[in-house]
């Protein structure tokens, strides 16, 4: 730390090279004219904030591929990663962010939550992501998770006449600030032991001392942190009741987008930062992903509300998806990217499609409402089943090529051939309850007989989604090897 | 034992009662002024190490501002105390056993040995003529310009998101979506029933 210099030679210190922080700098900027657009705007229904929202995502995410890095940079004082993790759980993320977009759209039209600012916090949350995604430092990640956090509070609390959603923003709130409480005490603990908060600092004192008991302490708390952000089992009690209450719209960018910048935020704390204390963490997450499966599986076997399902499907998948970082190589970092990028496009159509048969203003939320889809209308009945067959695991789908491939990393490490054992038993569990929602699609007799009419966007989210799970099932090597190369600096 | 020492442990104790006093009182405006207090003497304890400016914004952003916004809170809100307070002796043991075992865990791994005063020693003192702001400005602005940056659009975020939350305004729209209007179908709208047909009577046609 540099205390003696002047004023004048700080000012003449600022040359940073602001080129890799364009797209959250763009995304900042952009949505604060939004802000200001939304405000004068006489539309009443929001045509032109969404339509300029969907622009923004477009512009950001060209930016981010335009500038894709072949290097790994640490910039701003080293509080900024550039590197092709981060440009590739950027990009994911934007895209997720648009098709979540699409699905909100017609769902809000039709409540009272039309707002201008309910597609503001969303690109907020973004931008919260990315700089979380991107954060090199153990300060610079909590802030990006504060600011994707205090957004999605606001976003599930947005119905506020309904009670449900009311309870589950409380909820939320109260479970991510205990989250983020004990993320800030582990890093409180960290910066007393070893007296730093950049991630590569902390990698080389573990390099150079035996880690004390404080700091596998302090290691506990982050984990900790990280698995009520996760909803990983025993942290998992708010994500059924936060999905099943939030407007479902909310839901499916809840499901999706959060998960992958979670991703980031634990790739960039265990691997960047406690590499070197890999057989502590490994344990933990032993724990968290073995019960994750456990309780997630079984409890979904239980439910009759189809978003309660989901929920409890997504925290068996956050299970599956543990067990890539549980390897602990890059092998095993490139499978679980893999795994939580495909079952983020999964859950957005997923939920989404909850929204796709909603009929006005009422809400799908019993499986029992899902009865005879296939009958009312084929083709979205074969695309949600695609889904749900994703989910399951099936080949040709891309969730069969995601458990692979985690299960493979995990076969990998000597002496964890037992956990694959647990995922793929517990897999063909989780198989029941998927086929269950595919045969009330397709086997049950309607109890309306309504055609569905369901917006554009609608058709056009659904249609992205289900056809991206057959396309990546049937060829899933290029974006596996776009998950490897993302990790080509470890 | 010089001033400095006598002054801390004076302060540091009244933190303690007053901390406690936050949690044990039964009036919650009384806990909020027990809250007022242990800022106070934190802010004191500031002060010793040198850190004139922030024990300053601790005073009047945390004493000043936000405890007073917190007493009108407890003051407006019913809230009703008897009711939280049910079942308190009844969870007391499983609280105090929780609780000393969370403290003597959180002890054993930062005891003295490890955050003492000979690992961790005091930090030097500075000459005159330092200027503690200037040393904030240089970090915040210099090194920390990242996340502070960062801090700002959280905080512009927590405006929109508080507003956007309790806006009261016009919100029920009596819009009509003209594209589910083009996909009606006839038999939604439409309902035929079939009559038998019968030959006009004559004279009822007038």
């Amino acid at each position: 730390m540099e205390t003696t210099l002047s004023l004048a030679q700080v000012i003449t210190n600022i040359n940073h090279d602001f080129w890799p922080l364009f797209p959250e700098l763009f995304l900042l900027s952009a949505a604060s004219i939004l802000l200001m657009i939304d405000v004068f705007s006489v539309d009443m229904d929001r045509k032109l904030s969404y339509n300029l929202a969907q622009f923004i995502l477009l512009v950001t995410g060209i930016i981010i591929v335009f500038q894709f890095p072949t290097s790994q940079d640490f910039l701003y004082h080293r509080h900024f990663i550039h590197d092709p993790l981060s440009a590739t759980l950027k990009i994911s993320m934007v895209v997720l962010t648009s098709i979540a977009l699409m699905f909100a759209r017609p769902y809000i039209l039709q409540r009272r939550i039309l707002r201008g600012e309910y597609y503001l916090l969303h690109l907020f949350s973004l931008l919260g992501m990315m700089l979380l995604v991107s954060g090199s430092s153990l300060l610079s990640l909590y802030l990006g998770l504060e600011l994707m956090s205090l957004c999605l509070y606001a976003l599930v609390a947005m119905n506020r006449r309904d009670k449900l959603s009311a309870e589950a923003a409380v909820k939320y709130f109260v479970m991510g600030a205990i989250a983020s409480g004990f993320i800030l005490y582990g890093i409180s603990f960290v910066y007393g032991v070893t007296g730093q908060i950049h991630l590569a600092d902390i990698a080389a004192f573990l390099n150079d001392n035996e880690a004390s008991l404080t700091l596998r302490f302090a290691l506990v708390f982050i984990v900790t942190g990280l698995a009520f952000k996760f909803g990983a089992v025993p942290f998992q009690m708010w994500v059924p009741d936060v999905y099943h209450g939030a407007p479902t719209s909310t839901t499916v960018f809840l499901a999706s987008a959060p998960k992958v910048a979670a991703f980031g935020l634990a790739i960039r704390i265990l691997v960047f930062g406690f590499a070197g204390v890999l057989v502590d963490w490994q344990n933990l997450l032993i724990i968290l992903a073995v019960s994750s499966m456990l309780v997630g599986n079984l409890v979904a076997l239980a439910q009759t509300n189809i978003k309660r399902l989901l929920a409890y499907s997504a925290i068996a998948h956050i299970g599956y998806f543990l067990l890539g970082l549980i390897a602990g190589n890059t092998q095993g970092y490139a499978a679980s990217l893999f795994y939580i990028l495909t079952y983020a496009i999964t859950a957005l159509g997923g939920f989404g499609c909850l929204i796709y048969m909603a009929k006005g203003r009422q809400e799908v939320d019993r499986i029992d409402d899902l009865k005879g889809l296939g009958q009312r209308n084929p083709w979205a009945g074969l695309l949600v089943s695609f889904l749900f067959l994703s989910m399951a695991g099936l080949p040709p789908f891309v969730g069969f090529w995601a458990k692979l491939e985690v299960i493979k990393a995990v076969l990998n490490v000597d002496g964890l051939i037992w956990l694959a054992l647990v995922a793929a038993f517990m897999s063909i569990i989780g198989l029941f309850y998927y086929l269950k929602v595919v045969k009330v699609i397709f086997f049950d007799k309607a109890e309306v007989e309504t055609r569905i009419r369901a917006e554009r966007s609608l058709r056009l989210g659904l249609g992205i989604t289900s056809i991206a799970v057959i396309a990546l099932g049937l060829f899933p090597t290029q974006l596996l090897e776009f998950c490897q190369k993302a990790f080509q600096y470890i | 034992m010089n001033i400095e020492v006598l002054v801390f442990y004076f302060f540091a104790a009244i933190t303690i009662i007053a901390a406690i006093g936050v949690i044990s009182v039964k009036n919650s405006v009384q806990a909020v002024l027990c809250l007022v207090l242990t800022f106070f003497s934190a802010a004191a304890l500031w002060l010793l190490l040198e850190a004139e400016f922030l024990a300053i914004t601790l005073i009047l952003v945390y004493v000043g501002a936000v405890m007073v916004l917190f007493l009108f809170v407890v003051m407006m809100l019913d809230v009703d105390f008897a009711a939280l307070r049910q079942g308190f002796v009844k969870h007391l043991p499983i609280g105090l056993l929780l609780g000393f075992g969370l403290f003597g865990a959180i002890y054993w791994v930062i005891r003295f040995e490890i955050f003492g005063s000979e690992k961790v020693p005091e930090p030097a003192k500075h000459e005159q003529g330092y200027s503690n702001v200037e040393e904030l400005g240089r970090l915040l602005y210099g090194e920390y310009f990242y996340p502070f940056e960062i801090a700002g659009v959280i905080l512009l975020v927590a405006i929109i998101a508080a507003i956007s939350l309790t806006f009261r305004g016009r919100r029920e729209r009596k819009g009509q979506s003209v594209r589910e209007q083009h996909r009606v179908l006839k038999e939604e709208r439409l309902k035929i029933v079939s009559m038998k047909s019968e030959p006009i009577k004559q004279g009822d046609d007038a």
